[in-house]
């Protein structure tokens, strides 16, 4: 079982067209991801990789009953095709794309707030439900199905988690990268609190990182409202402040009271959350969940 | 993207923002004319993009020739914090009564820009925040609408700003807004907004960051950063598209994807070993990136050794190992030892491909990350 996608998604692809769209689709086509249409405005009747396209998200669901959209649009058009994605009333939207201007990303949040989507990112690798359906562009075949949630700021760091779990023989449930980027769809919190009411996720690893505070507050809500098991681990323990590492968000700011490693480590520990130190400590601490 | 104090101090101005005369001097004879000009005594103030200049020795107050010759030759030329001052702006010197703070952030929590204003201005805000959170007044702007009015005098009002003056900070405070939202930018800030004894504000100093990935849509910005200063490594970095972090060890990274670099550099410290930088080359790893990935990590003093840690993931670990293979052609000699790990997608297939007698390939993340970091040591000790 899983949270938020399963093999019954029904998936739109907007920016088809695109080259990161194009190659994407085929990897989720690949995967088994049920892949219904393709948005691109003026490019309706053409079709990619054996999927139709067309103009308008609203004219796509009308169509094919679409219940989740991944967005590859580049970033000066994204929060655009974000805008459309959400007056569609899709279930949920993944943002892949990575640069999309902050003061876009705050519109687009503003938004959201309104309406009943879960979006996912943007600057993310997508979700997956492993064995069922992935959207986005995590490599499908270092998962395996089981029953360990992870959520994860950063891409390439959830694949190394994931390698070592699966290296131990523990599956995942549902992976869900929601990205580094300063405004966000979905936090830490959301995704916990999908996981803490699936019945069949036993145990969450949350994968954070230094900047924000969104680690402290997801401390707070596993304290108070978890009864599932969580294996965390953050990384920039060693990063200097005021040296951006990387993403936009991950910046440990002048001050050093919020935001740092060890803020964030301190705030798990107190939740009652053991912290690897690295990568496959995490997957040997789950192991022993088990 | 940070702007130079006289870039956005420019910007204010232009927005209607009082602001001191300044202008900008590259050598002592410039700052001494200007200074002449100006009239005694004026503030010299070195322009790099990093805070705390006045603790590190790069502002002065000056009082004639002799004090502005002094402080131009000990400021210009100097290493701040990393960065060698090539510039300063030579400033009328104001006679304040008071000290103030307005700024504009986002705020990552609530996904929106909020205003903020303080009585406790000329010090580093930050601590002010630490110390007593109640000491700045926040007010939130709905980036839907964008400022009313009304917001900005909420914010000084709650601030206590000394009721004569109110009304002209909530006028910068409002323009600060009109900024931030047109410019792109996720921070901006004046402190101190001096309070003068006649009874005016003027804006002291001028700080603003701007969204990097809002530069396509604000040209004139852009053109700036052509013009900022930085590390010679790390500028050398942004020529090619890449994003050099330098630090104070001597264990060289490169890895793809921020968070995987990032666990990287714990995992050097983890094994006792101590990060040269921080390098995300981003996803895959095509021949040309891990080369100038590699040469800039060469170049670097620092380092004694490399780590690059690839993490497949789409790009499959064949293409990546073939790609650090093509990479490493252009180097007649490798001059510090490169341990390479590769994993994910078809990883075995890929170190399986990697060129055994110039790299040393390493099987997982740890085992990379201790080899590094013995190599570093090793080549420290010969």
């Amino acid at each position: 079982m899983s949270v938020l996608v399963d093999e019954d998604t029904k998936v739109l692809v907007q920016g088809i067209t695109g080259s990161e769209g194009r190659f994407h689709t085929n990897g989720m086509l690949e995967y088994g991801t049920d892949v219904v249409g393709g948005v691109v405005p003026g490019r309706g009747g053409e079709s990619v990789e054996g999927v139709p396209v067309f103009d308008t998200v609203d004219g796509a669901v009308a169509e094919t009953g679409a219940t989740a959209s991944v967005v590859f649009v580049p970033p000066a058009f994204a929060a655009d095709a974000l805008f459309e994605a959400l007056d569609s009333e899709l279930a949920l939207v993944v943002a892949i794309t990575e640069g999309i201007p902050t003061r876009d990303m705050s519109r687009v949040y503003r938004r959201l707030g309104e309406v009943d989507t879960h979006l996912i990112g943007p600057n993310c690798p997508g979700i997956i439900t492993p064995g069922e359906t992935k959207l986005g562009i995590l490599p499908g075949d270092i998962f395996a199905a089981g029953s360990v949630g992870l959520v994860s700021r950063s891409g390439t760091l959830t694949y190394q988690v994931v390698d070592n779990l699966t290296a131990r023989g523990i599956g995942q449930s549902t992976a869900v990268g929601i990205g580094g980027d300063p405004i966000i769809g979905s936090n830490f919190i959301d995704i916990l609190a999908q996981f803490e009411a699936d019945a069949d996720t036993d145990a969450v690893v949350m994968c954070g990182e230094i900047g924000g505070e969104a680690e402290e507050r997801a401390a707070r809500f596993i304290d108070e409202e978890m009864e599932t098991p969580v294996v965390g681990f953050i990384a920039g323990r060693t990063a200097p402040p005021g040296k951006r590492m990387g993403h936009a968000g991950a910046i440990v700011s002048g001050g050093g009271a919020t935001g740092t490693a060890a803020s964030k480590i301190d705030a798990l520990g107190a939740a009652g959350v053991p912290v690897g130190k690295t990568p496959d400590e995490v997957a040997e601490i789950v192991a022993d969940l088990h | 993207m940070k702007l130079h104090e006289y870039q956005a101090k420019g910007i204010f101005s232009d927005a209607g923002i009082p602001t001191p005369r300044f202008e900008l001097a590259t050598d002592v004879d410039e700052v001494l004319a200007i200074a002449e000009e100006t009239g005694y005594p004026v503030a010299i103030k070195a322009q790099v993009q990093v805070g705390g200049r006045g603790k590190a020795g790069g502002i002065k107050l000056v009082k004639d020739e002799t004090e502005a010759r002094e402080a131009a030759t000990s400021i210009l030329g100097m290493d701040l914090k990393g960065y060698t001052v090539d510039r300063v702006i030579v400033e009328e010197a104001i006679d304040f009564v008071d000290e103030l703070y307005v700024g504009v952030t986002l705020d990552r929590e609530v996904g929106r820009p909020v205003l903020m204003v303080s009585t406790e201005g000329g010090v580093d805000i930050e601590a002010v925040a630490e110390r007593d959170p109640d000491a700045i007044a926040r007010v939130h702007v709905d980036p839907a609408f964008g400022i009313h009015h009304y917001q900005a005098r909420l914010a000084v009002y709650r601030a206590g700003i000394d009721r004569t003056v109110a009304r002209d900070v909530a006028s910068v405070l409002t323009t600060l807004y009109e900024l931030f939202a047109s410019r792109d930018a996720t921070e901006i800030e004046i402190n101190p907004l001096m309070l003068t004894s006649d009874g005016s504000v003027i804006a002291a100093d001028a700080v603003m960051n701007i969204d990097e990935d809002a530069l396509f849509r604000q040209p004139e910005l852009a053109e700036m950063e052509e013009e900022a200063t930085g590390d010679a490594l790390e500028r050398q970095a942004n020529e090619v598209g890449l994003d050099y972090v330098r630090l104070d060890g001597n264990v060289g990274i490169i890895g793809n994807g921020a968070g995987l670099v990032m666990t990287t550099l714990d995992l050097v410290d983890h094994y006792g070993g101590s990060p040269a930088n921080f390098l995300d080359i981003g996803g895959g790893a095509r021949s040309d990136t891990v080369r100038n990935a590699l040469e800039l990590v060469f170049a670097d003093e620092n380092a004694d050794a490399v780590v690059f840690n690839i993490f497949g993931g789409i790009t499959r670990g064949d293409e990546v190992a073939q790609g650090i293979n093509e990479a490493i052609e252009a180097f007649d000699e490798l001059p510090k030892p490169v341990v390479v790990r590769i994993a994910g997608t078809k990883a075995a297939e890929g170190r399986e491909l990697l060129n055994a007698e110039r790299l040393i390939v390493a099987q997982t993340l740890e085992d990379a990350v201790q080899r590094a970091v013995e190599a570093a040591q090793e080549v420290r000790a010969a």
